[in-house]
């Protein structure tokens, strides 16, 4: 079923005799495993308003992110948090939307330097699963009226309500962008030179260690991205080699780096979220005793292990892992028998399990929104 | 300011509650005589006031858990306070609650600047978070106007913000996870030291919750290090209009300033007499504020000024050294405390999208003639947060309603504009019954049906944020 208008999405919840599969493109299969009636919003379709000056864009969750890049781009301007496109990784096929972006939060490399796509959201609309039609926040910057319903929205994956639209915050583009590269670093030298980067008044927007390679970013007018690029270099020379990327080929290699090319081909990727300096040693022994691959970004605050060996085991033992390191594990990529029988995402607390369950109840009493994804 | 009644059932009991309070607390912890609970009587919205039933300050967050466990036995409301810096009245008591102030709640617990936060105590003052880390040369970036005073418990409750937001976000864009305190008692953990949390996005909604969801007794803060400088530049121009169409035009160009201030005449003339910042004699002036190296400040302001000449501006003046960016922002740090000199006055906090500026200062000129009432425009143009002071005579009857009833069309003129009635202070008891011009019934019940979730028997800041009518049945059904 696709719906064309909000209206209609109101209609087809308040109707649905049952569990419901909300999808936007259709392209980030991620989560348990979910049954239902498909409901899709690629129907709800349309920028609804752009303002340059107000550095905002509203629009509805089923419009085409290519869309939206493309208006934006016109007027020079870009969303800022980078979202990651899952079809690389997950083999997926489809159009992604930008409501799918907004449910699952997905922010890329420089969510380091400019927050995740939650920081970037101003407001939504959606459709709550008794089949009521609501707004919470706005188009503007600041908003502090009332609870900020936006937040909790981005990245429930559909699992409280169905966005219908969505206001975003954009940001300028950059005049130009350069990448440093780190050769022949040790994991642990990599998260200390990228921290060192990072800790730096030279505004880094991309740290990430990837097929043995430390890539360090920083983006805006041409001659302030030579003069911090300058400067980093110094900070970074004990680190041994360091050769330099420009503009558009720069621009490619962060793509890849966004979208986890490296691991397109594996089975199986588990997306850990830690504080960078527990990385190395988190990394390193499960790298000796476990042999699973890995790819580190924001500066080694998020690391995605390919996992090629018992692929469960691996990914239960990365939650342990990241539970005693106080962060979390999520299975990004798995066949659809092995996130059945895993917990995809962290389990969590009591006490936050119980509230989530509680909103849940309050925000879909039938428990009939993409039930079970989110475990 | 209609508040519920009190609960004669808690007033009737206060002796034994302030017994079983200092049954769990240390001595001098539970303030309860009359003369001493009126320091709690309001916070920074003082046309309101109600003493407390008494007021508690506990100094760890098992003495806070130990202090809400009790009331929620007890049925009593509890009303959380950092330093009492609300403009809104979000900390203003009602007779029959305990005040839980966690002024003793203020240690730094760790920093780490490896991986660049810092965790709070939370009745720390946001500037001090700044001390604790600046001879590292590292900052926390929100930075309310009150941040020498105001605690970083209220900051999470108001999700504050400050000059600088429009390029390093507010209160819930740096805060990384909190220890908090349940209405029951309970102790959680939300978020914690790496960047985004797993599951619901609990933290986000915690952020900006005005103290209703839990009492925030510890915070995990994002502290960024320090640009290599800053310098402001001053353009004055004799059209509002104009002057808002420059601020759009830097922003379409691709600058993004760390703070673009607006103030009109009224402001002007008034800070002028009272600080003698030398501001140009015009009708809208605009202090655009850039960072980075010497030469990336050189290249961004020449971008800027060239963007501002199109304009035809009356002067542009930009900061030679350190001495002239100081009195740049001399003028515009002075202007609450320079209207304060010429009247009393109420300060307005909402927020719009930047291309409605004309049209609104417009509107808020033409409801200043109809109500006679005076307003200032003082404005953080960047990110649309307007802050009119509507200055009134407070001895004389009537004024102060007069000047609310204007307030309140102000508000309205902005939601109708597409922004929102609090963009940094926060809805308290203040703007509670405008909630319903911003929202419909259905969005109001579901944030009422979260706080259903987090406190069922609706103990916590009572009387806040919803319209009473909205709230009163949750309200009378937890009695």
């Amino acid at each position: 079923m696709i719906v064309k208008t909000e209206q209609e999405l109101a209609e087809s919840v308040k109707a649905a005799p049952g569990p419901l599969h909300i999808r936007g493109g259709g392209t980030r299969d991620i989560g348990n495993p979910v049954d239902g009636n498909v409901l899709s919003t690629a129907g709800l379709n349309g920028v609804t308003l752009y303002e340059p000056g107000a550095l905002t864009i509203v629009a509805q969750a089923g419009t085409p992110v290519a869309d939206i890049e493309t208006a934006l781009d016109a007027e020079n301007q870009r969303l800022a948090f980078e979202p990651m496109d899952h079809r690389r990784l997950l083999g997926s096929s489809g159009t992604p939307t930008i409501g799918g972006i907004v449910a699952t939060n997905a922010s890329g490399p420089r969510r380091i330097s400019v927050g995740a796509c939650r920081d970037h959201l101003l407001g939504v609309r959606f459709v709550d699963g008794s089949g009521t039609i609501i707004k919470n926040g706005g188009r503007v910057m600041k908003n502090v009226t009332g609870y900020d319903l936006v937040k909790l929205m981005a990245g429930s994956y559909g699992t409280l309500g169905v966005l219908s639209e969505v206001s975003l915050k954009v940001l300028p583009k950059p005049e130009t962008e350069t990448t440093l590269v780190l050769h022949d670093l040790t994991l642990r030298d990599s998260v200390t030179a990228m921290s060192a980067a990072l800790g730096s008044p030279f505004e880094v927007t991309g740290a990430a260690f990837v097929n043995g390679l430390a890539h360090i970013r920083i983006e805006g007018f041409e001659a302030s991205v030579a003069y911090r690029a300058g400067k980093l270099r110094d900070l970074l020379a004990k680190f041994g080699e360091i050769t330099q990327t420009e503009d558009a080929a720069s621009a490619a290699m962060w793509r890849d780096i966004r979208d986890v090319k490296c691991f397109a081909d594996h089975g199986a990727v588990t997306r850990v979220s830690i504080k960078p300096s527990a990385a190395p040693e988190f990394a390193e022994s499960l790298g000796q005793t476990r042999g699973a691959d890995l790819a580190m970004d924001w500066g080694g605050g998020l690391m995605w292990f390919a996992v090629t060996e018992t692929e469960e085991a691996t990914h239960k033992a990365l939650q342990d892992m990241s539970a005693g390191k106080g962060g979390h594990a999520t299975l990004i990529k798995g066949s659809a028998s092995m996130r059945a029988d895993a917990p995809v995402f962290q389990p969590e607390n009591p006490t936050v399990t119980a509230l989530s369950q509680g909103l849940r109840a309050k925000f879909d009493p039938r428990g009939i929104l993409n039930a079970g994804l989110m475990g | 300011m209609e508040m519920p009644t009190p609960n004669q059932n808690v007033l009737s009991r206060k002796s034994q509650i302030v017994e079983r309070l200092q049954s769990v607390l240390p001595i001098g912890a539970v303030i309860h005589t009359e003369s001493e609970v009126r320091a709690y009587e309001c916070d920074a919205l003082t046309a309101y006031k109600c003493p407390p039933l008494c007021a508690v300050l506990p100094a760890s967050t098992e003495e806070v858990a130990a202090v809400l466990k009790l009331c929620h036995e007890m049925g009593v409301p509890v009303v959380p306070r950092g330093s009492g810096t609300s403009l809104a009245g979000g900390a203003l008591p009602t007779a029959d609650c305990v005040i839980l102030g966690v002024a003793r709640l203020n240690g730094v617990l760790e920093t780490n600047y490896e991986d660049r936060y810092i965790r709070v105590q939370s009745g720390r003052t946001n500037l001090s978070v700044t001390g604790a880390v600046e001879e590292m040369d590292f900052f926390y970036a929100p930075d309310p106007s009150s941040q020498l005073a105001c605690a970083i418990a209220g900051n999470v409750a108001m999700n504050s913000g400050g000059a600088h937001c429009l390029k390093y976000g507010v209160t819930t864009n740096n805060l990384m996870g909190v220890k908090m305190v349940l209405m029951d008692g309970t102790i959680t953990e939300i978020g914690g030291e790496n960047l985004d949390a797993a599951g619901l996005d609990l933290l986000g909604l915690i952020c900006g919750s005005e103290g209703q969801l839990g009492v925030v007794t510890e915070a995990t803060l994002r502290i960024l290090r320090k640009p290599e400088g800053a310098r402001p530049v001053l353009m004055a121009f004799n059209d509002n209009e104009v002057a808002g169409a420059c601020v759009a035009d830097i922003i379409k160009a691709g600058v993004l300033p760390v703070a673009i201030e607006f103030m009109d005449r009224l402001c002007i003339e008034t800070t002028e007499n009272y600080a003698k910042a030398g501001y140009p004699d015009c009708n809208a002036l605009l202090i655009v504020e850039v960072e980075g190296a010497p030469e990336e400040i050189d290249e961004q302001l020449a971008l800027i000024k060239d963007i501002a000449r199109k304009h035809d501006p009356v002067e542009l003046r930009e900061a030679q050294d350190e001495e002239e960016a100081a009195r740049i922002w001399l003028g515009r740090k002075s202007a609450f405390g320079a209207i304060g000199q010429i009247s009393d006055y109420m300060c307005l906090d909402g927020t719009i999208p930047v291309s409605s500026l004309p049209m609104v200062l417009r509107r808020i000129g033409e409801l200043s003639d109809e109500f006679g009432l005076k307003v200032g425009n003082v404005f953080h143009a960047g990110d649309g947060n307007m802050h009119p002071l509507i200055c009134y005579d407070a001895n004389k009857p009537g004024d102060l309603e007069l000047c609310e009833a204007m307030g309140a069309e102000i508000l309205k003129l902005c939601v109708d504009a597409g922004g929102c009635l609090t963009g940094e202070h926060g809805v308290g008891i203040e703007k509670r019954d405008l909630m319903t011009h911003q929202y419909a019934q259905q969005d109001l019940d579901i944030q009422m049906a979260v706080k259903d979730v987090f406190d069922p028997e609706w103990l916590l800041n009572p009387a806040k944020v919803f319209p009473l009518d909205s709230s009163a049945s949750r309200r009378m059904a937890a009695e």
